[in-house]
């Protein structure tokens, strides 16, 4: 490691070159909740000079902490910070690191830590986080010495944001924060054992060209790794270079525009039957920024296994990690695409296959019955779409209400669904709505939630109001936990096993009262029933410049379909 | 099959902690594990034995390329590295027999470095098979004790030209765009 420094002029505190350090890395918002081991960097920021526009938003639970610090790097692209104690608050973040390490989305966590003479010691609010994160963190650090400090700040940044991206978390113990030092600021990085900046050779390129020369039936498997390279232009220029159709993961929504004639949605076990005939049948596979997760493949061995696969990830670990690939790109995916837009592709003309797929589509669409009396989830996530006209960035819970905003919504803009995919973790989409909002404060925000996932952060409510942060929250609420009733009915025969999150002793009524809990924390709400309210509440919740929550009631007997079961193959599609 | 994996490592805290613990996570396991500090400043060699297959190989071999504090990760190769282990090893032995255990020792290289009334230690070192065939035709006397230290690996020198240290050469970047993990093929290669 080889690093130039120029020395500051100023004695500080290790607490002072923490959040000098973080200034000096362009941070514009902290998600912090203080401690004990951690009030020496909150001290230090109340004292940041008022120029830097260094906000501090505190979190009612670390948890929303960390959701907040990847909805906001999600939805910008830059680093999202969250900041918390020793012990308890540490172990808060967790799941937020998991999150963020199965989604690459960089964030950097610093934990307080106990004096440095008590490690070990079992001391009060002590636990080794940096054991505990050390499978779910890109990379961590224990700072040892206060000189440490400016660099390791530099290289977690850094190491969050280049490459793939992911989580880093450093752990300061307090007698570091406490010590003085004049720093040294690092002003370039060079790690001999990170080389994030790779590119695919010539010759590869010249691989991936040829395949689609010879291709009649192409595809494109894009996925969060377009996202993350920032390549959505190139991907536009690329599919109406060359006339070759795309469909997307869940991460992959909004990178290319829903509304193209090319797009043919979103593919996996809720994917459109379209998408997952478009990947069957193809005879080549152009897979951009994607890890062949089972939600998307199913069974691997059947998947896409017509065609020559191309794939492209930054990631090598990635590459025939799950589906060995004939064509294995190590490269960042928005240069592949900047180079094969120059490239000779040939000029085959893709109109027939594009019409088999328009044919599927027309034939087997995402579609729901509508009874007209009851609010069907998917016609308000129709409606909601429509009057934004995907001008709107969209969070979710997990569970059903996740998949049928992945169905329904339109997305036209990459970094506008924000969804915890790899984890799964519920209580992802109201924080991840804050830190969201805050990073793009010209955006509306809405988080798409379930009654189930909504309860498990409802304590932002609090955040959203005192920090005065406009995002909205819609709640489709069925007193359930949708995915698993639905999985009960598919194949538990419908046996009940605590899915049930209604009141037991009024299982006609709603339960809880979603209007007063928000009242109680001074949002406004409002609940509807029927379908004839939906358009109006949707207008008053758009109209808001406050936070507000709808709470939406839905049938509990609504299915999430088409559905692939796990492990299974296209063939096998349950579309009824 | 084992695959013997060589890992240079950056001396910092909690290294070996991440290298094992992605064997734990990744559902992979260690057969044998050897760390000690490496000639380079600042850093350690760990040379691991793991049974997988290639496909496995190639993943581990990415996987850990991808620790931040990892430099490089060269799987074996005996084309290009040299592979040796050492075993002590307690051998009973009686007034009858001495003699015979000795000529044993001789055959395989061992060196006596213990000597009790009732039982040797010896010190043997080459590849695991010979220590295994040591060990298998020991047994006829009773081996008491054991401690294998695992493999080692060093690359050879390149042929032909002035050799340099192993050492000296600048180490090759794992993450290196120039310099990409072995491909599926090339690790297949390296075990025909």
């Amino acid at each position: 490691m080889t690093t130039k420094t120029a020395a500051g002029s100023e004695v500080l505190k290790g607490s002072e070159i923490t959040v000098e350090a973080l200034i000096r890395e362009g941070v514009e918002v902290i998600f912090g909740y203080p401690g004990g081991a951690s009030m020496e960097i909150h001290q230090a920021l109340t004292r940041v000079d008022p120029k830097h526009k260094l906000r501090v938003i505190l979190p009612r639970h670390e948890q929303g902490a960390a959701f907040a610090a990847e909805g906001y790097a999600k939805a910008t692209g830059r680093v999202g910070v969250a900041l918390a104690t020793s012990g308890p608050g540490a172990t808060n973040l967790v799941t937020g690191l998991a999150d963020a390490k199965m989604d690459s989305v960089p964030i950097v966590a610093i934990t307080g830590q106990v004096p440095q003479a008590l490690i070990g010691k079992d001391a009060f609010q002590e636990t080794d986080v940096v054991g505990i994160s050390r499978p779910i963190t890109k990379h961590n650090y224990l700072v040892q010495r206060i000189e440490e400090l400016p660099q390791i700040i530099k290289e977690a940044f850094y190491i969050a944001s280049t490459g793939r991206p992911g989580p880093v978390l450093i752990d300061i113990p307090k007698d570091v924060q406490q010590a003085t030092a004049i720093p040294e600021w690092p002003t370039e990085i060079d790690l001999k054992s990170y080389r994030p900046h790779i590119e695919a050779r010539k010759r590869e390129l010249e691989q991936i060209a040829e395949a689609i020369r010879g291709a009649q039936k192409p595809i494109i498997y894009a996925g969060n790794g377009a996202i993350c390279a920032n390549a959505s232009e190139e991907l536009l220029k690329f599919v109406e270079k060359t006339g070759i159709p795309i469909v997307t993961t869940v991460l992959g929504l909004g990178v290319f525009p829903s509304n193209h004639p090319l797009c043919f949605d979103m593919l996996g076990m809720h994917g459109a039957v379209y998408a997952n005939y478009a990947v069957n049948q193809a005879d080549l596979l152009l897979a951009f920024g994607v890890r062949f997760d089972d939600r998307v493949t199913g069974k691997v061995a059947e998947f896409a296994k017509h065609g020559t696969i191309v794939h492209v990830d930054i990631d090598a670990s990635e590459i025939n990690k799950i589906k060995p690939a004939h064509i294995p790109v190590t490269s960042d995916v928005r240069y592949v695409l900047q180079q094969l837009n120059e490239m000779n592709l040939g000029s085959s003309d893709y109109t027939p296959w594009v019409k088999e797929l328009e044919q599927v589509k027309s034939e087997k669409p995402f579609r729901y019955q509508d009874n007209g009396k009851q609010i069907m989830p998917q016609y308000v996530l129709e409606l909601l779409s429509e009057k934004t006209q995907g001008k709107v960035i969209i969070t979710t819970g997990v569970g059903q209400h996740q998949m049928w905003a992945a169905q329904y919504f339109k997305f036209l803009f990459p970094r506008t669904m924000l969804t915890s995919a790899g984890l799964g973790a519920m209580g992802f989409g109201f924080p991840a709505a804050l830190g969201a909002k805050l990073g793009c404060p010209d955006w509306e925000v809405i988080d798409i939630d379930g009654d189930g996932s909504f309860v498990m952060n409802i304590q932002e409510l609090a955040t959203a109001c005192v920090e005065e942060i406009a995002v909205k929250a819609l709640i489709l609420n069925n007193q359930h936990l949708g995915m698993v009733v639905q999985w009960e009915d598919r194949f538990y025969a419908g046996n009940r096993g605590h899915t049930f999150i209604g009141n037991p002793r009024d299982p006609e009524g709603i339960y809880p009262d979603f209007v007063t809990i928000a009242k109680g924390f001074d949002v406004p709400a409002r609940r509807i029933t029927t379908r004839d309210e939906v358009s109006d509440a949707l207008d008053e919740m758009l109209a808001a410049k406050t936070p507000y929550v709808l709470d939406v009631i839905i049938p509990s007997t609504e299915h999430v379909l088409p559905m692939i079961p796990t492990g299974h193959t296209f063939a096998d599609t349950i579309y009824e | 099959m084992r695959q013997v994996i060589s890992l240079l490592v950056e001396n910092k805290a909690g290294v070996l902690s991440r290298v094992v613990g992605l064997f734990s996570q990744r559902g992979y396991n260690i057969e044998s594990l050897n760390v000690a500090p490496a000639l380079e400043a600042d850093a350690s060699r760990i040379t691991l034995t793991t049974i997988t297959d290639e496909a496995g190989t190639e993943q581990v071999v990415k996987q850990l390329s991808k620790l931040i504090n990892v430099v490089k990760v060269t799987p074996y190769d005996s084309a290009t590295q040299v592979l040796r282990e050492m075993a002590l090893v307690r051998i009973q032995v009686n007034e009858s027999n001495r003699t015979e255990v000795l000529a044993l020792s001789e055959v395989f290289r061992a060196r006596v470095i213990d000597v009790r009334p009732t039982s040797y230690i010896f010190e043997v070192t080459g590849q695991a098979e010979k220590i295994d065939a040591f060990l298998q035709n020991a047994q006829v006397y009773g081996v008491r004790e054991l401690h294998r230290t695992g493999e080692l690996t060093l690359s050879r020198g390149k042929v032909g030209k002035k050799q340099s240290s192993s050492a000296r050469e600048k180490p090759a970047l794992v993450n290196d765009p120039n310099q990409k993990t072995p491909s599926k093929s090339e690790v297949k290669a390296k075990h025909d």
